[in-house]
């Protein structure tokens, strides 16, 4: 299982963070990988409650993940299921984790998404056993100073 | 998690050097103890990204370098998504935090 972990600190208190984390107007202003638009934003921040966001990058393609709440502790955690329509950027389901921590200057955010694998992904992961892996180091290096 | 160890990374990087390695070969650069290697491994393996094969008292453990492409790749991707995303994240929420400052709340 893969997961990637980051980690900010906000001037903001967490109430103020969690806000804009789990609101539509404030997906709305953050979320995407480049400076594109988004397009739909909607979130019903309670467990149980559903979340979409539809988004367009610079080089105009469109993308739109999805979701559920499944903790909301108000203002400390937040995590939501996540899965792509379509699912050509990525087809599992996977989770994201939210932490807001306080601190002197604000608010500590970790970030962690995880990739959760299913019994097929892991049947497919089988049969590839090809090759060898080049530059591993380099990837790493790459990953890690990010 | 598995990737998120400095340890388990090492490991895997020195598998990539080789056509396989025995478990103490791979706890020689640690200072740490086979049991917790033995621990690594299992964690890798549990992921996918090593094979384990045993011949006489020896466990050979190889990569698996499909998964292991995989899983960089997805981690690249998201990276990517998520850095940019948290950036404009923490600059949207200190403009609410100085905004709702000078309403006075």
């Amino acid at each position: 299982m893969t997961s990637l972990r980051l980690v900010r600190r906000i001037k903001a208190r967490p109430q103020v963070v969690f806000d804009a984390v789990t609101t539509a107007e404030g997906i709305a202003q953050w979320w995407g990988p480049d400076a594109g638009p988004v397009l739909v934003a909607e979130a019903d921040p309670r467990v149980g409650g559903r979340y979409r966001v539809r988004f367009r990058m610079l080089d105009t393609t469109e993308h739109e993940s999805s979701g559920e709440f499944l903790e909301i502790v108000r203002p400390e955690r937040i995590v939501m299921s996540w899965r792509w329509k379509g699912g050509v950027e990525d087809p599992g389901e996977s989770r994201v984790e939210i932490t807001l921590k306080p601190v002197p200057e604000g608010t500590e955010l970790t970030f962690v998404h995880l990739q959760l694998l299913d019994e097929e992904t892991r049947r497919s992961h089988e049969e590839g056993w090809t090759g060898s892996l080049n530059k591993l180091e380099a990837i790493f290096a790459a990953v890690t100073a990010a | 998690m598995a990737l998120v160890d400095p340890t388990r990374r090492a490991i895997l990087a020195q598998l990539e050097r080789r056509d396989g390695a025995s478990i103490s070969e791979l706890a020689k650069p640690f200072t740490i103890r086979l049991p917790a290697v033995m621990k690594h491994l299992d964690v890798l393996a549990g992921a996918g990204l090593v094979t384990r094969s045993k011949s006489g008292r020896t466990v050979t453990v190889r990569l698996r370098p499909q998964p292991m492409r995989e899983a960089m790749e997805w981690l690249r991707r998201y990276e990517r998504f998520w850095s940019s995303s948290l950036d404009r994240l923490t600059a949207y929420a200190e403009s609410k935090e100085l905004e709702a400052r000078r309403k006075g709340r």
